[in-house]
């Protein structure tokens, strides 16, 4: 209250509240939410099709309140994310400099390229046995998939955002004096950076489908695991838990991404 | 570096000449075999075809050297290009899969075979639904937060589920397979109506077309380019689903093959399987790129 | 809004740094230029014999209706193109690629969007590190001034209208103080009203400190205005078609565009612009319709 811009922030987020709650869409949304919770519910209390086979709402959130108390609970989350972070980072890593190299060399591209477009249609997950295979520890091939879903994505982003950077940029900052590492730095970069950021937004959900299906073919523990285990443990509602669990870890990572970006891009904010 | 901006400048210097040359509509030349092959001969003449060919036998050969005659550390038991090939290509095979028997068709044709259900199935039910999001506004208000409380939970940990909601592993994995494609093709189709120029609508109406007119004449043909761009995005998660549902849950199929060889230490078997589901999805994506250009025609002119 | 200008900022230019001058050099010829593109069987040929001298002190404007073969003429004469036959020269040396001593400004903006207003205009110093950070400070600060922007140093061109957007182009170019200014259609798309104050800050720049200036530009009624000498292009493939000396008094006012001797050259343009027209359409060809379509729309207007 006492620092005035914390205070209008407080007072836009207000005022967007406020917006909210006269919009008729805001209810009809919960309203729709609630319908459909309720026929889950109800799918297994009257036996309706397929919905029966489900297990029910309340005995979902029996099983969620059991969990959240439970420590193995959040060591699913930390073995899942930290798959995640070390197959994510070993991605940006390794394929934005490629990436960035590949877009700005043309003979590296022409050179490079034709291998990436061979290999990316194969589906990332069906690389896990290939890299079982490879690698002496499951955990490690485990972590490959995982930076394999994400590496592919971002390079042909990346790739295609440098090259389709607008020619005018870079003629306007050569013929202003700017020297190669300038038009890199200075031109190249930034206007490849949305491509980036998209590149990691496709690439971390890519990373969690593959850590998911990857932990629940070959690991013995994370979040995928933990679905999977309650389905051959017969503890069903354990597994809407698990999915909901994954659900919420990849929206945060892709909110993590999607802060990154309006960081990095004040630019692209209109007014 | 340096030809690189060079050679984006001479493209973009060409591609201005290009729209200015098609403003001439009588000189602009049809899509002939004369052009064709004058483009061949062109694309002869840069570095790209030769590096591109350096590039893909370079690491075939590479891939060669580490696995079958160096024997490198880590690449011990993977298999190489020649024991890949020798299996895939042989009358006789050692682990009885290659391009003279009929199992490496039979689990071809079923993959195929899911996919196809899958994803006719999510373009029958995400094209509408989509376009009536886009259509109504009561709808969307209504179905939109639904879709999306669901859409972050990656479609893969709905295998469990997708087992237990259906009867018999064949439903769930086409389940499974068409979540996969359904979520991106509603999702595009929602943002092709929504990409739609206000504009087209307001005349439509001051000519007085009815909203079924409207829906028919304006907002399917104008959500057509992004509805192709889900359809593109949505077969390749097809092949991504299918793959995991078929290794969790399948039986036969190229993806249960994967898994099986792995299991039976036929590792030849899992590359040959890895290969023909890439050259599959290549297949299947090019296909949905060549219907979408047949149907927007009229797009293509508006480009040339 | 032009009487803002100062006089003086051309001499406090050569004081600051002695090494980059003016003087009376920056002309450029242009001989014998042909140009075409595209794959072998179909070669279009853009330009034929283009031959024309940019004099300094002097505004030169290209007209010639759209499409036309001027934009590649400005690539040729900025070096991002080269022509397939002929030469250009400036001071008498060669041509050989991009370079600033001759600066474009395009026909949309090419303002860095990463970049800040500030950013964009100081870019060319900053990059070639001649200025110390108080000198680039100053100088960027002096020439947001001039044309109104130092309020919107701190915005990004996505904030800024189309007409500030073409003000800070025209400063970042001018801050390095370039031998030629090459003007590709700067105002195209802006509405009326700013195109009219454009055109008045950018004539009150040449006047206070007339370098040699290429403007290309459609519109017959910007071209007289701005122009000491005036080149036409014909139809493609373009030639020059010919040269008119505008001999109208300096400063240019708005009030001189109901003059008798702007109201004569105006018709002397018309005249020649409509016989390349009837050319065209007498050859029969379809480009000739735009060129027609073209045609009447700078003389209606």
């Amino acid at each position: 209250m006492s620092a005035p811009p914390k205070g209008s922030k407080n007072g836009s987020r207000r005022k967007k509240i406020a917006k909210l709650l006269k919009d008729r869409a805001t209810y009809r949304g919960c309203i729709a939410i609630i319908a459909v919770l309720v026929l889950w519910e109800a799918g297994s209390v009257l036996g309706l099709p397929i919905l029966k086979n489900i297990p029910s709402l309340s005995s979902v959130l029996v099983s969620f309140k059991e969990a959240v108390f439970d420590p193995a609970y959040y060591v699913s989350w930390k073995d899942s994310f930290m798959r995640i972070f070390l197959g994510f980072t070993l991605a940006l890593i390794i394929g934005i400099p490629l990436g960035l190299f590949m877009g700005t060399s043309r003979y590296i591209r022409e050179l490079t390229l034709p291998v990436f477009e061979v290999l990316r249609p194969i589906p990332p997950l069906a690389w896990v046995p290939a890299s079982a295979i490879f690698w002496p520890d499951v955990e490690m091939s485990v972590i490959f998939v995982t930076f394999l879903g994400a590496f592919f994505v971002l390079i042909l982003n990346i790739v295609g955002g440098a090259r389709s950077i607008d020619a005018r940029y870079i003629r306007a900052a050569v013929s202003l004096g700017a020297s190669r590492r300038d038009v890199f730095w200075r031109i190249v970069l930034p206007a490849t950076l949305p491509s980036i950021l998209v590149g990691m937004t496709v690439g971390i959900g890519v990373c969690w489908n593959t850590v998911v299906a990857a932990e629940m073919i070959a690991s013995r523990s994370g979040l995928g695991f933990l679905t999977w285990r309650s389905y051959v443990t017969f503890s069903y509602p354990m597994i809407v838990v698990g999915m909901i669990s994954i659900g919420i870890a990849g929206y945060i990572s892709s909110g993590i991404i999607r802060i990154l970006g309006a960081r990095l891009m004040p630019w692209l904010k209109t007014n | 570096m340096r030809p690189e901006l060079n050679e984006s400048v001479e493209a973009q210097s060409l591609a201005e000449q290009g729209m200015q040359a098609a403003s001439n509509v009588e000189e602009m030349p049809s899509l002939s075999w004369e052009m064709l092959l004058s483009r061949v001969k062109h694309a002869l003449g840069t570095s790209a075809p030769y590096l591109a060919l350096i590039g893909l036998v370079g690491s075939l050969l590479v891939w060669w050297l580490l696995s079958e005659v160096i024997k490198a550390p880590l690449w011990e038991k993977v298999p190489g290009p020649v024991a890949v090939a020798s299996e895939w290509f042989s009358r006789h095979p050692t682990f009885g899969m290659s391009i003279f028997t009929a199992d490496y068709y039979m689990h071809i044709w079923k993959s195929c075979w899911r996919v196809l259900q899958a994803f006719t199935l999510a373009t029958v039910l995400g094209v509408p639904l989509g376009l009536f999001m886009g259509w109504s506004k009561v709808f969307k208000d209504y179905s939109f937060p639904v879709f999306e409380t669901l859409r972050p939970i990656p479609m893969l940990s709905w295998v469990p589920l997708a087992i237990l909601m259906f009867p018999g592993r064949e439903a769930s994995v086409i389940y499974v397979t068409f979540l996969g494609a359904f979520f991106a093709t509603t999702l595009n189709t929602l943002l092709g109506v929504e990409s739609i120029d206000e504009v087209y609508f307001r005349a439509a109406r001051c000519l007085g077309s009815s909203q079924r007119q409207i829906f028919f004449r304006i907002i399917l043909p104008g959500a057509l380019p992004f509805i192709f761009t889900g359809l593109q995005i949505s077969i390749g998660y097809s092949w991504f689903c299918l793959v995991a549902g078929e290794m969790i849950a399948g039986e036969f199929g190229l993806g249960y093959l994967i898994w099986n060889a792995y299991m039976t230490v036929e590792y030849p078997v899992l590359v040959i399987a890895m290969i023909t589901l890439g050259f599959l999805g290549w297949f299947s994506s090019a296909l949905v790129r060549l219907a979408g250009r047949r149907l927007m025609q009229w797009q293509v002119r508006e480009i040339a | 809004m032009p009487q803002e200008i100062p006089k003086d900022n051309g001499n406090g230019h050569k004081d600051q740094h002695p090494g980059i001058t003016q003087g009376a050099s920056g002309e450029m010829t242009v001989e014998h230029v042909h140009k075409g593109y595209g794959l072998k069987p179909l070669v279009k040929v853009v330009l034929g014999d283009c031959n024309f001298v940019l004099e300094n002190r002097k505004l030169t404007v290209l007209i010639g209706p759209s499409g036309c073969g001027k934009s590649t003429l400005v690539n040729i004469l900025a070096g991002y193109d080269m022509p397939d036959s002929g030469k250009v020269t400036l001071d008498g040396v060669p041509v050989k690629g991009p370079g600033r001593d001759r600066l474009v400004v395009f026909q949309e903006t090419a303002l860095f969007p990463w970049m800040t207003t500030y950013q964009n205009v100081s870019f060319g110093p900053r990059v070639r590190n001649e200025l110390s950070k108080e000198e680039l400070r100053v100088e960027t600060t002096r020439l947001l001034k001039l044309v109104g922007l130092e309020a919107f140093a701190d915005k990004y061109p996505s904030q800024l209208s189309g007409g500030m957007m073409r003000r800070a182009e025209l400063v970042r170019a001018l801050i390095n103080r370039p031998k030629v200014m090459l003007m590709d259609e700067p105002f195209r798309g802006l509405d009326a009203m700013t195109r009219a104050l454009m055109q008045e800050y950018y004539v009150r720049l040449f006047e206070t400190k007339p370098g040699t200036n290429l403007f290309v530009t459609s519109e017959i009624e910007e071209a007289i205005f701005l122009a000491d000498r005036l080149v036409i292009m014909s139809n493609r493939p373009a030639t020059i078609r010919k040269v008119l000396e505008i001999d109208l008094p300096r400063p240019r006012q708005f009030q001189m565009l109901t003059s008798k001797e702007y109201l004569g050259y105006k018709g002397e343009a018309l005249e020649i612009l409509h016989e390349e027209a009837m050319k065209a359409f007498a050859r029969g060809k379809t480009s000739s319709a735009d060129f027609v379509e073209a045609y009447s729309k700078i003389a209606g207007k």
